[in-house]
């Protein structure tokens, strides 16, 4: 297990030295998550219309380590924009991953950038 | 500065430290805490939910890294072995020394362990810590791999019936054995005894009163129990539940007095013998008592607290031992004296055998003043009485109201307001917060809400019994301020679920979008964005797939999230009916994509384990079948279930297949506040059990009985009756005319139990307004219904036939593959996902 956990560490714009392209804008939902792949990591991302903002993050949820979180619901609190797992409904901030439930796991979160159409996501390699 | 040292990190010590970090002066003082167990303090008085927990973390009372953000030292696992009272220092069992200018005692209590023959051998455990229930389950767990499962608890009291639940929880047949002839000894008459008796064996645990255990039989395992008068019990292993005994070793080697039977003496500043020595909680001797309650030992917290801050606190002069609590699933309540009984005394009883309720009540000879009372099966009137008792006010003319209600007239609080209590009025006695502090928060404008003032005042945190009490307070003081009380959706709708219900329906507002613009704030949230999806569907009938975004994540992928992200599939089978061919359909679709099958509870076929991508092809196959949605993952008509009824049943006297399958058939897909479950019995047996259900039809003589709002689920609730003798399509009538009310007015997430329960005027009133139509609405429910069933499509029709609908069925956006994480593992014949 800690092993996957391994896996995703959150990335932080400036350090990105690898951009990956996962696919164009409308093979993503609106307001709402899908998953991509990465060689062995699994990376949700979601579509924020109303901000015109996109957001990654990884797709394992920490509570009880499975692959999930890309379909989880989105939206606010308070003005973060935060995603809820849809197994217990844990939720978690898309800005820096922490949690908002005041419990101690975090995930990883990814920067998100939008070239001519196209989805990248930056990771670390 | 000066130092503190607290021996023990229990609920009373770990009280004592809170206490200590909210007082003003806590900047002079430098506190260090010792704990003999491994885990920092935790809810005792919840251990037997251990079971049911994630994890014993949640049990916690506060995560480690509270003590460090407070600046308190503690030392867990660490045990105090002598304490130089001369020089002031405490010794550890590593020998170790600590210097202190106060000490507190919190050392509280063991259980008593009786002397009975052979209580040293394996397979007898006792029930305190969180290691004990550890050590319970792992040898349980031996038992059961070897065929073995017969349980016994030592101790028919309070914790000895909770250790009895655990025990039962871990799936062994239980005995509890005590010795006096009833149980709770100290709460209990014989009357309530009994009852509680007959509810708990109803559950398959076996009670043995008056017993005395003799020996333990048994070679290196033990075997039986033998008792005095002859008899023996055959048992795998024991749990002992006999009492407490205070933990005063330490205090009694280092020489500060204890009482002859154990305890430390204290004064009512929780003084000791022994001057800026303090002890508190299940250790403390006080008034020759030593009192095995969480609310006494914060009193006392509070007391030594003030005390070494300088104060003048002292402890009450009696303690109050008046309990509420749910044991093995039934409500127990008794306050005051229980047992009451002479010349200066009335003692007011009610049983009901049938409803397995009893409430005794021992109230003055002028009939003035309640003395003390036994509530067993139904403790909602607990709060009342205990306020009347302790607050000692005036009782009602007719006392019987008390415990039977007033019958006859409009239902109104025997309290009057709550608001007319004393400002005194001890509202929680866990945490002894008054009437007069709950109001004030509201009042002085510290606290906004039921949430603020709990987080302010603490008040209802421990045993949660008071919750209601305090709500209905803040509620109340809200509204004298003028201000107004609404059970808003979340952040982003200012507004109950039965307002925007309107406000869709009369603005015509088409998506969520257009709400959150016009009525609502912000950018949504899995809370609002549901609640708007039902709101919408339920008004306008449409599907799951015309606003995916905003569905909760199973209506969003029309299936049931499972433990490993997988999904189950169950197709709608209307009344339990179905073919042989069908029947032959879903076990070819389950061997085809390797589906773990189970019949659900509500006779229909559950297929699970179903991966994202399959699922649009597994249900391709099943619609081509003829089958349906079964709205399994939905707030919305799950079944109607049904007995096989008149056309096959000798007793049968309607034919109940047929008019549950109309039923089903109408109100698939509707959807609702929370999920709507139906049945449908040919006879007062009750096969279907209709009245464990939403809305529940019983045939009797000359037609059909309609029973309403009744659930399964953690409060068992029994439907109650709304009409009878009523023809099909009458019964129709009322049902499209109760749902739809109920659908328009409940708030989210309220089944229709909860709803009739917070419904003003109660079944009485939805009698009115669906029987008699009182609101002059009946007609436009009808037509409403008639509306919705007209638009009905199966879903997954609906979303096999569209390709951008499919899209959300991918796993990845960016590549073919299928999620190569998942993992499952052989069960019995089936697989099952890995554990957790």
């Amino acid at each position: 297990m800690e092993e996957i956990v391994s896996l995703y560490q959150t990335v932080k714009p400036a350090e990105v030295n690898s951009w990956v392209k996962v696919g164009l804008i409308h093979d993503f939902p609106e307001n709402a998550g899908a998953c991509i792949k990465y060689k062995s990591r699994q990376i949700a991302v979601y579509h924020f219309t109303r901000t015109q903002k996109w957001y990654a993050c990884q797709n394992l949820c920490p509570h009880k380590m499975e692959m999930v979180l890309s379909r989880g619901l989105i939206g606010d609190a308070e003005g973060i924009p935060k995603l809820a797992c849809p197994m217990h409904k844990k939720t978690f901030s898309l800005e820096d991953g922490s949690n908002l439930n005041g419990e101690e796991y975090s995930i990883a979160t990814y920067p998100v950038k939008i070239e001519e159409g196209n989805v990248y996501i930056g990771f670390v390699e | 500065m000066e130092r503190i040292i607290l021996v023990g990190n229990g609920m009373v010590g770990y009280k004592f430290c809170e206490k200590l970090i909210a007082h003003p002066n806590r900047n002079q003082f430098d506190i260090l805490v010792f704990g003999e167990e491994v885990r920092p303090a935790y809810d005792r008085v919840h251990l037997s939910e251990y079971f049911s927990l994630e994890s014993p973390d949640d049990l916690l009372l506060a995560p480690l890294n509270w003590y460090q953000e407070n600046n308190i030292t503690l030392r867990t696992s660490e045990l105090i072995s002598w304490i130089d009272t001369e020089n002031k220092k405490v010794f550890s069992h590593k020998d170790e020394s600590f210097d202190y200018d106060y000490l507190v005692l919190s050392t509280g209590s063991s259980p008593f362990i009786p002397p009975i023959k052979g209580v040293e051998k394996e397979g007898i455990f006792i029930y305190r810590t969180i290691e004990d229930l550890e050590a319970i389950q792992n040898y349980a767990d031996k038992l059961k791999s070897k065929g073995r499962f017969q349980s016994a608890v030592l101790g028919g009291g309070l914790l000895g019936l909770e250790a009895a639940n655990a025990s039962k929880e871990l799936g062994m047949t239980t005995h509890v054995i005590e010795f006096a002839p009833k149980l709770m000894p100290r709460q209990l008459d014989q009357t309530a005894s009994d009852l509680l008796q007959s509810k708990i064996e109803s559950l398959g645990m076996k009670i043995h009163l008056g017993k005395n255990s003799k020996e333990i039989i048994g070679e290196s395992e033990i075997e039986a129990i033998a008792f005095t008068d002859g008899s023996s019990l055959p048992i795998d292993m024991i749990i002992i539940s006999a009492g407490i005994r205070p933990r005063d070793e330490v205090a009694k080697s280092s020489g500060i007095a204890v009482g002859p039977r154990g305890g430390i003496l204290v004064n009512n500043k929780m003084e000791t013998s022994v001057p800026g020595i303090y002890a508190i909680g299940e250790v403390a001797l006080y008034n020759q008592n030593i009192y095995g309650l969480v609310a006494p030992g914060y009193e006392m917290a509070g007391v030594a607290l003030d005390q070494i801050m300088g104060g003048t606190k002292l402890m009450s002069p009696s303690i109050d031992m008046s309990t509420q609590l749910k044991l093995v699933g039934t409500e127990v309540a008794s306050f005051g004296d229980p047992f009451l009984e002479n010349d200066d005394t009335v003692v007011i009883r009610y049983e009901n055998k049938q409803r397995g309720v009893y409430k005794r009540i021992n109230i003055s000879k002028d009939g003035i003043r309640l003395l003390g009372g036994i509530l067993v099966g139904d403790s909602s009137d607990y709060n009342t009485l205990f306020q009347l008792y302790l607050n000692e006010m005036k009782l009602p003319e007719n006392a019987e109201d008390l415990i039977l209600g007033q019958r006859g007239t409009e239902s109104k609080s025997l309290l009057g307001s709550v608001l007319d209590l004393p400002a005194t009025a001890q509202i929680c006695s866990c945490e002894s917060v008054s009437k007069g502090a709950i109001c004030d928060a509201i009042q002085n404008g510290t606290c906004q809400d039921l949430k603020g003032v709990i987080k302010q005042t603490k008040a209802s945190t421990c045993c949660g019994g008071c919750k209601p009490m305090v709500a209905d307070l803040v509620k109340e003081t809200l509204k004298s301020l003028g201000k107004e009380v609404k059970e808003t959706i979340c952040e982003h709708f200012h507004y109950t679920r039965q307002e925007l219900y309107d406000l869709v329906k009369i603005n015509r507002i088409a998506g969520y979008d257009d709400a959150l613009d016009q009525l609502g704030k912000g950018h949504g949230c899995e809370v609002c964005k549901p609640v708007m999806a039902s709101i919408f569907a339920s008004i306008f009938m449409e599907t799951a797939n015309k606003q995916i975004a905003i569905q909760d994540s199973n209506d969003r992928f029309l299936a049931n999230i499972q433990r490993n992200g997988t999904y189950s599939v169950v197709p709608r089978v209307p009344g339990g009916e179905i073919t042989p061919e069908k029947l032959v359909v879903l076990g070819e679709v389950a061997k085809k994509y390797d589906l773990y099958t189970k019949i659900t509870g509500g006779q229909r076929i559950d297929l699970f384990g179903a991966q994202l991508n399959e699922l649009p092809m597994i249900w391709k196959e099943l619609i081509d079948a003829g089958f349906e949605s079964g709205h399994a993952y939905g707030k919305s008509l799950r079944t109607v279930k049904s007995c096989v009824g008149s056309t096959w049943c000798r007793f049968g006297m309607h034919d109940s297949v047929s008019f549950a399958i109309r039923i089903e058939e109408r109100y698939k897909g509707l959807r609702s506040p929370h999920k709507l479950k139906g049945g449908v019995s040919g006879c007062i047996r009750e096969c279907a059990e209709a009245r464990g259900k939403d809305f529940g039809v019983i045939a009797v003589e000359g037609g059909w009985n309609l029973y309403v709002c009744g659930n399964g689920g953690a409060n068992p609730k029994h439907a109650i009756l709304l009409a009878s003798q009523l023809d099909d399509d009458t019964c129709i009538k009322f049902l499209d005319r109760f749902l739809i009310y109920y659908i328009r007015t409940a708030g989210p997430l309220i089944r229709t139990s909860t709803w009739l329960e917070k419904l003003e005027g109660g079944i009485e009133y939805l009698k009115k307004v669906v029987v008699d139509d009182c609101l002059g609405m009946a007609e436009e429910f009808e037509r409403e219904m008639d509306g919705l069933v007209e638009k009905y499509t199966c879903e997954w029709k609906e979303a096999i036939e569209n390709p951008e609908t499919l899209k959300r069925f991918k796993p990845f956006v960016n590549t073919e593959e299928s999620d190569d994480q998942l993992v499952f593992v052989p069960l019995r014949e089936q697989k099952m996902p890995r554990p957790w």
